[in-house]
């Protein structure tokens, strides 16, 4: 039996311990927020935080989960409202969407370590993130924005 | 297994709702009785509810009140508006609602919007794909917005004893200036629902639209971002097992025996089995390729246990040699041999250098091109080569079906059900009133889901394992199966006279399994000798429609072929296409000619003057400009090359489209920009190699896909301003990309780019 905390909620699981946390987290708990693209950490769709790092969840262990914050786009806000997410629906950046789940855990790592990305920083962060529909324009000037409203919020305003 | 108790509340909801309605038909009493059926569907309409889903009990059941196919409102005067295409990323969820919404007059911030359920009598034709959506319903969804809304004034006119031209609405109220009564679409929707639909109603004026032509958010954006349940692969029931198929590791390749002996102690593994999917002699219709027909299956619980447990699989595969497939169609039936060959890469191109000097089929002469030739002061000559390309839909095909004795109920990513469900009802023997298909949100289509087998291989694993299942396909399963773009080959031909007038054009093209020449495409009208000819070799790779089908390898050819005509003929690239669309214009050429030359001309000239061409502060950049019509709509693209780590860059992008009205603008825009990403993404990188019918890039490791520090930084799109009726966008600015970044590649390096990916090495393939 596998005890994780997600979401900042415990669930016990009957799974293997070298299930990949991502499927662990869609087939048995049912949070399908996290996204299977290729299985090979080559795009990005099943990144999760585990205690605020960026993970590939298709390659992590459920095991190595065990006893630390995991944190999927379910949980990233409760109320989705994340810099992020504000700015991701303001400017409108989803096509199919089923990247951006994604693309938002990985920006939001970004964005904690370095508040005020440049495009480059943006280039790094964000190439392990594939975008089969081109949205990456919208993304880049979405995670400038996120900075900026994360800015305003942290100043108060 | 885990179950969250908003999904508890939306089935109770669901039973609750009931819907009354002019409309019967027998397809709308296909709703599913089969437990949890159309649970995600509901669950997205009612996430924007204003009403709770807890409010909700059995003694106040939601009325709704159907006006026409497309929209129920309650007396609440809550309006839900049906999309009937499914949804891949191209904004039809939003847009196609939004012109039933104008026509209706409703406030589009209060408007429910649900995906249809598979029903082409109430809601036409649901096929989303060859950019048709807004062609096809632009006029349909603006009838029924106006008929309904026609049908709730008179509604209302009897109710208060007026004249019905004494009636107007604003926004969802209904309005009787000259008695001052008011009321809301609510108050009426059930007598209005007893009306017949009115035909001939009039339609708004295109230049008072308040919603359409307007930029309106994508009305699942809230649920993307939170990572709501969306997707095929999200859809859950009860009890529901995950199949895979563990198909042959290359194309010409077919199951021997197999032994699950192993792989059926592993834990979690519920049954290894093989089936058939088609009989020998089943009449395929265009839509229903498939590569592998006799297929191993194993069946689980979870998808890691079944992925896990395929590794212990053991299988002989033996090759396949020559087979059968029956086609049917218009013409008859038709028996097509598949060859057998394993193929290689290296052999394929050996092949296509071999056809393309042997004759070809005429697709069209005009004048007398032999002679034109033969005449000619100076002949250009350039052949042109792209590979198969596969879809890659960042969500892997998959599919939900659960079948019993009597009934199928399928739920999951296809792009026209309408195609697919005939061939569900031979297959598995029950008529199309007994099979039920609902269409989740897709996660990329690309023309990849219009090809149904996975349905039909779901659909009978369901049936062979008496039990719902989800089949997945892996990324590797996925990239390796095939309905590729096909490899393709061109040689341009054209005449110069001792003026360099162009006094001839020849384009001879073939390709594995089929040819992408487009014969009364541009610059066909534009020159007095013109021939068009094509070639094909058959093959076991199978192919299907990809973005822009045949137009995403000719424009690429045709638009770079057109650039060195320029520098040979001294002029400058647009002005020497303006010049023959002028000709094309003013004195076409022969007959059919499929473009209209002025509206292709408009966005020549309107990318020459947005991107400031020739203009010296862009001097920096190499650029290189294309444009090209197809699936009705015009597009140009000047694209802006500078070097990033040494490599090629496209860093700005400048596109100009004229595709009718634009529904919804910002959403267009991103479209043109993903197009933009896309086809600047195939042109550098895309393609797949084959070694003894192995498919060599099986994942993204190898499968190489334009990434964010890849894509430009800018692309800017100007939509022509026109009033014509709203033409397709989905594909039509994806194929002129590769052409303007041959183009430009030309300006950065010196160096013509005559293969594709144009990141690969550019061998020197022998003139034919």
């Amino acid at each position: 039996m596998l005890t994780l905390n997600i979401n900042q909620k415990t669930y016990t699981v009957d799974a293997n311990p070298d299930t990949p946390l991502l499927w662990v987290l869609r087939d048995m708990i049912g949070l399908v927020g996290t996204k299977y693209g290729c299985g090979v950490a080559q795009c990005g769709a099943c990144v999760v935080h585990l205690n605020g790092e960026a993970v590939r969840s298709c390659v992590t262990k459920a095991s190595r989960a065990e006893g630390k914050k995991v944190v999927t786009i379910e949980g990233l806000s409760p109320t989705h409202t994340h810099p992020l997410q504000t700015a991701w629906l303001d400017l409108d950046v989803s096509q199919c969407g089923y990247c951006q789940a994604g693309q938002i855990m990985s920006a939001a790592v970004l964005l904690k370590e370095n508040k005020k990305p440049t495009d480059q920083d943006i280039d790094d962060a964000m190439a392990g993130n594939i975008c089969r529909c081109g949205t990456y324009l919208r993304i880049r000037e979405a995670i400038h924005l996120a900075s900026e409203l994360q800015e305003k919020q942290a100043l108060g305003k | 297994m885990f179950k969250n108790k908003i999904e508890y509340n939306i089935r109770n909801y669901v039973s609750m709702e009931k819907t009354k309605t002019n409309i019967n038909r027998r397809a709308f009493l296909k709703a599913s009785a089969l437990v949890g059926g159309g649970l995600l569907i509901h669950f997205s309409a009612l996430a924007k509810f204003e009403i709770a889903a807890t409010s909700v009990n059995a003694v106040n059941p939601v009325q709704w009140n159907e006006l026409t196919g497309y929209i129920k409102i309650t007396a609440d005067n809550i309006v839900k508006i049906l999309c009937p295409n499914p949804e891949f990323g191209q904004n039809v969820m939003t847009s196609l609602p939004m012109i039933v919404a104008e026509e209706l007059d409703v406030n589009w911030k209060k408007v429910i919007v649900e995906m249809g359920a598979h029903d082409n009598v109430k809601l036409g034709p649901q096929f989303t794909g060859g950019s048709n959506s807004m062609r096809m319903y632009w006029k349909p969804l603006r009838e029924a917005g106006a008929a309904a809304r026609r049908m709730l004034m008179e509604a209302a006119a009897k109710t208060w004893g007026v004249p019905v031209e004494e009636i107007s609405t604003k926004a969802g109220m209904i309005i009787h200036e000259k008695s001052g009564k008011t009321g809301k679409y609510g108050d009426f929707a059930s007598k209005a629902s007893s009306i017949p639909v009115p035909k001939n109603v009039k339609l708004k004026d295109v230049k008072n639209f308040t919603v359409v032509r307007n930029s309106q958010k994508n009305v699942e954006g809230t649920k993307i971002i939170s990572g709501m349940p969306l997707f095929g692969l999200d859809y859950r029931m009860e009890g529901m097992l995950i199949a895979m198929i563990q198909h042959p590791p290359a194309f010409g390749m077919t199951l021997k025996s197999f032994d699950g002996t192993e792989a059926l102690k592993m834990p979690g593994i519920k049954n290894v089995f093989k089936l058939k999917l088609y009989e020998d002699g089943f009449e395929q219709g265009g839509f229903d390729t498939r590569t592998f027909n006799d297929l191993l299956v194993i069946v689980g619980k979870t998808t890691w246990e079944v992925m896990n447990a395929r590794k212990k699989l053991i299988v002989e595969w033996m090759p396949a040699g020559d087979t059968k497939d029956t086609m049917g169609g218009r013409g008859g039936k038709k028996e097509v041999i598949v060859p057998g060959e394993l193929e290689n890469t290296t052999n394929q191109h050996q092949k296509m250098r071999q056809y393309a000097s042997q004759p070809a089929q005429e697709l069209r002469k005009d004048g007398d091109p032999e002679t034109a030739f033969k005449n000619a002061a100076q002949i250009i000559e350039r052949t042109y080569n792209a590979p198969f390309l596969a879809h890659n839909c960042m969500e892997p095909m998959n599919f939900f079906a659960h079948v019993t004795a009597d009934k199928a109920l399928l739920v999951g990513p296809l792009q026209a059900p309408g195609w697919t469900e005939p061939t569900l009802a031979k297959v598995l023997k029950l008529t199309p009133e007994q099979i039920e298909i609902q269409m989740t949100r897709m996660g990329g289509g690309f023309g990849r889901r219009a090809y149904g087998h996975y349905l039909v291989e779901a659909a009978l694993i369901s049936k062979k394992a008496n039990a719902p299942i989800k089949l997945i396909y892996t990324r590797e399963d996925d990239t390796t199966y095939g309905i590729y773009r096909p490899m393709y080959t061109a040689t341009y031909r054209a005449a110069l006279d001792a003026n360099k007038n162009l006094i001839a054009f020849h384009v001879k093209g073939g390709g594995i399994p089929e040819h992408a020449i487009h014969a009364n495409r541009f610059p066909a009208g534009a020159v007095d000798n013109y021939l068009a000819e094509g070639w094909q070799i058959p093959s076991n790779i199978t192919i299907g429609a990809f973005r822009a089908p045949r137009s995403n390898f000719n424009a690429a050819a045709e638009q770079s072929f057109l650039d060195e005509l320029a520098e040979a003929m001294d002029k400058d690239p647009i002005d020497l296409r303006l010049g023959l669309l002028k000709r094309a214009k003013e004195s076409p050429v022969g007959k059919n000619n499929e473009y209209d030359a002025d509206r292709y001309a408009g966005v020549l000239q309107l990318v020459k003057e947005k991107s400031g061409w020739n203009g010296p502060e862009h001097k920096k950049f190499s650029r290189g400009v294309a444009a090209y019509f197809c699936h009705n709509s015009y597009a140009a693209h000047v694209v802006d090359m500078t070097t990033k780590d040494g490599q090629p860059y496209v860093e700005r992008v400048f596109s100009a489209i004229d595709c009718g009205i634009v529904i919804n603008p910002d959403a267009a825009t991103n479209m043109v920009q993903g197009a933009v990403v896309d086809g600047i993404g195939n042109a550098l990188y895309g393609g797949l190699t084959h070694k003894n019918g192995v498919v060599e890039e099986n994942n993204f490791h190898k499968y190489r896909i334009i990434r964010m520090h890849e894509a430009p930084k800018k692309v800017e799109v100007h939509f022509v301003q026109n009033d014509i009726d709203p033409t397709g966008l989905g594909e039509p600015p994806f194929p002129p990309v590769f052409g303007a970044v041959a183009n430009a590649l030309y300006k950065s390096t010196g160096q013509r780019f005559y293969q594709q990916p144009f990141s690969s090495p550019q061998q020197v393939i022998p003139a034919v």
